[in-house]
């Protein structure tokens, strides 16, 4: 059975995003963009409506809305300012690995902070040496009485700098390879816990990226999150599941980058009429409108895989894939629409296409996404 | 103390609204729906005083068709405690319901919920027709106050002082309650339904009653037939294309020359 | 049984008509065309009596005033209860009436009390006869028009003063005036009138005026609105604003024009650094002559312009006053 309905709760819950990225978000984007600032009092009122913890249960506060509902949020949001939107998904990626392995306890006093007033919280997987091959990390944890001592260096993490807790992820043997890794919450007030300062960015300049360095962070064994060696592994089933998230902002991105080139098209006038008119321009739109469309299917159809359970690794990555490239390519189109307008900074689309280069490279770069899809479809086939 | 507001469903506030091929109609096939903006207004102003500890109870009230549950839903999500989706479905079948009417049905469902406040949009953003509040007050035999823009409940909950926008200036008038307030743009800014807010809608308590089945009517007598229907619509006719002025120089000298100044 | 009678409701009355009431006079005479009635005038408030002989050269057959106690400060309680004692014990045709904050606040009680339809803020009478009556109106931001068919043998209805020629020569004939006595309270126990703070101008009010310059968000507040009064005051204009204005605190309600502000339609009317918003527009749009100066070229503003000026109005609006003066 196959139904594209939207329930009255999740229309209502599209309804609230759009209308808060419109009134909130797409405002004061532009100007957040310029001086690269933290968009707290956006965020504040993101908080308030419940836009930061979407995917928190109700028991813990939060909206408890399904990764399907969450992806909704994440594409209106996006349509009003990429970067903002990194920020709640910043939070998702810290929750997500305490929804999967976290004890009650650890879920009771982490996802309940989150939801009782604005928190943010971070997802520390990435090292200077080691991106896309995570399982080479030498962030280090070692055992010392009941807890252990971590070692190293996170880098490009959302949220190091304001994160009121980290997920992290560290190695207990790194010639296990990924079968060494584990992970462990750690509130940022822990003695060595540093993180560095706020990098300047090409994009989502309104989002909080550093550097964050374990000196001798000592955490208590009750801070672990799943079992040792467990972590390469959580790392992954949380990246999968957030992947539907990140095409969804590619979707938003894209759905930016349409609306403002209709807009413009039907009003710039060259050679006596409206450039709408003109084949090759519509053409670009009409480009840009079914990859749009496409892309949230694909969106759609992944998140509603790791809703049912299923195994949604392949479908999330052709949805990421897709649907960031689509933002990448309707970005570029709309300042070519846009023309000398498109390059400068007083119009909206320079800023698009500077947000939505981050999206190919996030969460698992595009080339990375190629080799998940080819792996799965290549498996099958043997 | 209970407060009854009302909702409207109207067309979204961005809709285009066209005129339909028969010409007595509206194309509503791709119109999306909200309350009506003065409602959401006046939604958040009876939120606050429940959250000012000076109510207890916020139930929300529409009367028309079935899927403006969306729109009771979309109050429960900002905080109403009840919703009371009163069915004009079968009536409307036959004929659209005028404003005394909405108004008689209305006054039916407070008279057996017995609120200390009513509180109402000042106008609906589609027929702009301000009649239905003032109706109800009058067929409840209440005081009320229009177009508020301020609204302080006594301390011992028994009256409502409240600041009127109106064309000399402010007006500030004292309720003794039951009374009924319709509410301004200035008088607060109202939320957006929070997440966790609309997912909570759905559990609370959303009373459907069909119109026929609303015995107070009886006290009004009746519904009565509806005498006001919109029988077709056009668009305004276009405005001829004015001409731009490349300096204030020449915009005195035209509106010279055109004799207007 | 009703006669094919027409009664114009003045109330509060002031002093000597304004251009809404002889609008409202306007109104009444189109519709006892239609019917071939006669038309009345009831002057309700403390000052009704004294204006009377203001309303006499208007074409009434006779006008009624009742000077009421309870009706010394405006309640839409009380007036209510005056205007249903009145018409009560006289079966007119047809109710009517100027749209203004006080017609929108006690005319849906009259009709609710006399149990009769209404229409609000009519544009135009297509017809009107014994029981039937096909009025337009404006709906959906004054984007679209709707034509109501109202059944019944007593309706009431508030016009748009924007759309009803005020009658252009006085009637020689003066009209006899019936000053009314009603011996019973009128008002209700449970409402206070507590006050009324008018804002004063030596400036014409906006419903009034030939001219009206009017600001938006982009001037910028104080700075901007000293230049529009300037201007203001070289054209003997009134000065109006939009929501975004009077939100931020810069001018007072009583100055914005718009869907939920005051319904304009002079013959001259500036908009200056007004974007254009579909809620100003419906309370400007019937102006006779719009100029439009804004510095964005897209602002929807210039599509119902008649004159529009590209520029920033800190520097246009000054040169306009000065080239004015010459």
């Amino acid at each position: 059975m196959v139904s594209f309905e939207l329930t009255p709760e999740q229309q209502l819950l599209q309804e609230t995003a759009r209308r808060f990225a419109q009134n909130e978000m797409a405002p004061v984007a532009q100007q957040y963009d310029e001086r690269g600032e933290f968009a707290l009092k956006v965020y504040q009122k993101a908080f308030a409506t419940g836009l930061l913890n979407d995917i928190i249960p109700e028991k813990y506060g939060g909206a408890g809305l399904t990764t399907f509902e969450s992806t909704l949020i994440a594409e209106e949001l996006a349509s009003g300012c990429a970067g903002m939107t990194t920020t709640t998904l910043g939070n998702g990626l810290a929750t997500i690995p305490l929804l999967i392995a976290g004890t009650e306890q650890q879920r009771e006093r982490f996802l309940t902070l989150l939801t009782s007033k604005l928190t943010f919280a971070s997802f520390d997987l990435t090292e200077p040496g080691a991106g896309s091959d995570a399982a080479s990390m030498s962030t280090t944890a070692t055992r010392k009485g009941n807890g252990y001592v971590l070692q190293g260096e996170k880098s490009f993490i959302t949220n190091g700098g304001v994160a009121s807790f980290h997920v992290v992820f560290a190695t207990l043997d790194k010639s296990k390879r990924s079968k060494g890794v584990t992970a462990f919450i750690v509130p940022s007030d822990t003695p060595g816990l540093i993180p560095g300062k706020d990098e300047s960015k090409m994009g989502h300049r309104a989002s909080n990226t550093t550097s964050v360095r374990y000196e001798n962070v000592e955490i208590p064994a009750s801070l672990r999150l799943g079992e040792e060696g467990q972590g390469f592994k959580l790392a992954m089933q949380t990246l999968d599941r957030a992947r539907s998230s990140v095409a969804a902002i590619g979707v938003g991105v894209a759905r930016a980058a349409l609306h403002h080139s209709a807009q413009y098209a039907l009003e710039r006038t060259t050679f006596g009429q409206p450039i709408a008119q003109h084949q090759g321009i519509q053409f670009m739109i009409a480009q840009m409108a079914r990859d749009v469309e496409a892309a949230r299917l694909l969106t759609w159809h992944a998140a509603w895989m790791v809703d049912q359970g299923m195994n949604a690794s392949k479908e999330s990555a052709c949805a990421k894939l897709f649907a960031t490239d689509t933002a990448m390519r309707a970005a570029t189109d709309a300042v070519q629409i846009f023309g000398g307008n498109g390059y400068m900074r007083e119009y909206p689309v320079e800023k698009l296409m500077r947000d939505a280069k981050l999206l190919q490279i996030y969460e698992g770069t595009n080339q990375i996404q190629h080799i998940v899809i080819a792996r799965h479809v290549l498996d099958a086939a043997t | 103390m209970k407060i009854l507001v009302t909702i409207k469903r109207t067309p979204h506030r961005d809709a285009r609204m066209r005129v339909a091929a028969d010409g007595k109609s509206l194309e509503t096939g791709d119109i999306a729906f909200e309350i009506n903006p003065f409602d959401e207004i006046a939604v958040e102003e009876a939120l606050r005083i429940k959250e000012a500890g000076k109510a207890q109870e916020v139930v929300a009230v529409t009367v028309g068709l079935e899927v403006a549950r969306e729109q009771l839903l979309a109050a429960l999500a900002m905080g109403a405690d009840r919703g009371i989706l009163v069915n004009s479905g079968g009536a409307a079948e036959k004929q659209e319901l005028d404003s005394l009417q909405i108004a008689k049905t209305l006054s039916a469902v407070i008279q057996s919920e017995q609120p200390g406040l009513v509180i109402m949009g000042k106008l609906a953003t589609d027929d702009e027709n301000w009649q239905i509040a003032p109706m109800v007050a009058e067929l409840l035999g209440w005081p009320q106050a229009t177009f508020a823009s301020k609204l302080e409940l006594s301390e011992d909950g028994k009256t409502a002082q409240v600041t009127r926008e109106v064309d000399a200036g402010l007006e500030e008038v004292e309720l003794t309650l039951p009374a009924l307030v319709t509410v301004d743009l200035r008088i607060n800014e109202p939320r957006y339904a929070s997440l966790p807010g609309i997912m909570k809608a759905k559990r609370k308590p959303l009373d459907v009653i069909e119109i026929e089945d609303l015995g107070g009517l009886a006290d009004l007598g009746g519904i009565g037939q509806s005498c006001v229907r919109t029988v077709s619509y056009r668009a305004l006719p276009a405005k001829e294309k004015g001409i731009l002025v490349d300096s204030a120089a020449a915009l005195a000298a035209a509106l010279k020359e055109r004799k207007l100044v | 049984m009703t006669t094919a009678d027409v009664l114009i409701i003045v109330g509060p009355t002031p002093s000597s008509p304004r251009k809404i009431d002889r609008a409202a006079i306007g109104f009444g005479r189109k519709a006892t065309d239609c019917i071939s009635g006669e038309l009345d005038l009831l002057l309700l408030g403390p000052a009704a009596e004294t204006a009377s002989s203001q309303f006499a050269h208007l074409g009434a057959r006779k006008i009624y005033t009742i000077g009421h106690a309870d009706l010394a400060n405006y309640t839409a309680e009380a007036y209510t209860h005056a205007v249903c004692d009145f018409t009560s014990e006289r079966n007119y045709r047809f109710l009517g009436g100027s749209a203004s904050s006080a017609t929108r606040d006690y005319f849906p009680r009259v009709a609710a009390r006399l149990g009769i339809p209404m229409a609000s803020e009519v544009l135009e009478i297509d017809q009107l006869t014994a029981d039937q009556a096909q009025l337009v109106r404006a709906v959906f931001v004054g984007n679209l028009l709707a034509t109501l068919s109202i059944s019944g043998p007593q309706i009431l209805a508030t016009c748009r003063a924007s759309a009803f020629e005020v009658p252009a020569e006085e009637v020689a004939t003066e009209s006899p005036v019936e000053v009314v006595t009603i011996s019973h309270a009128l008002a209700l126990a449970g409402k206070q009138f507590l006050s009324l703070t008018e804002q004063t101008s030596d400036r014409p009010d906006l419903t009034e005026a030939e001219i009206i310059v009017s600001g938006g968000r982009g001037t910028r507040g104080a700075e901007g609105f000293q230049l529009l009064e300037q201007l203001a005051d070289q054209l003997g204009a009134a000065i109006g604003c939009t929501r975004a204005v009077v939100d931020s605190g810069w001018m007072p309600n009583d100055l914005q024009v718009g869907q939920t502000g005051k319904v304009v339609a002079p013959k001259l009317y500036f908009a200056v650094a007004i974007s254009g918003a579909i809620q100003h527009m419906a309370g400007m749009r019937s102006s006779k002559t719009v100029v439009a100066i804004n510095k964005d070229p897209d602002a929807p503003i210039f599509e119902i312009a008649d004159l529009g000026l590209v520029a920033d109005m800190l520097e246009a609006v000054p040169q306009l006053t000065e080239a004015l003066k010459g």
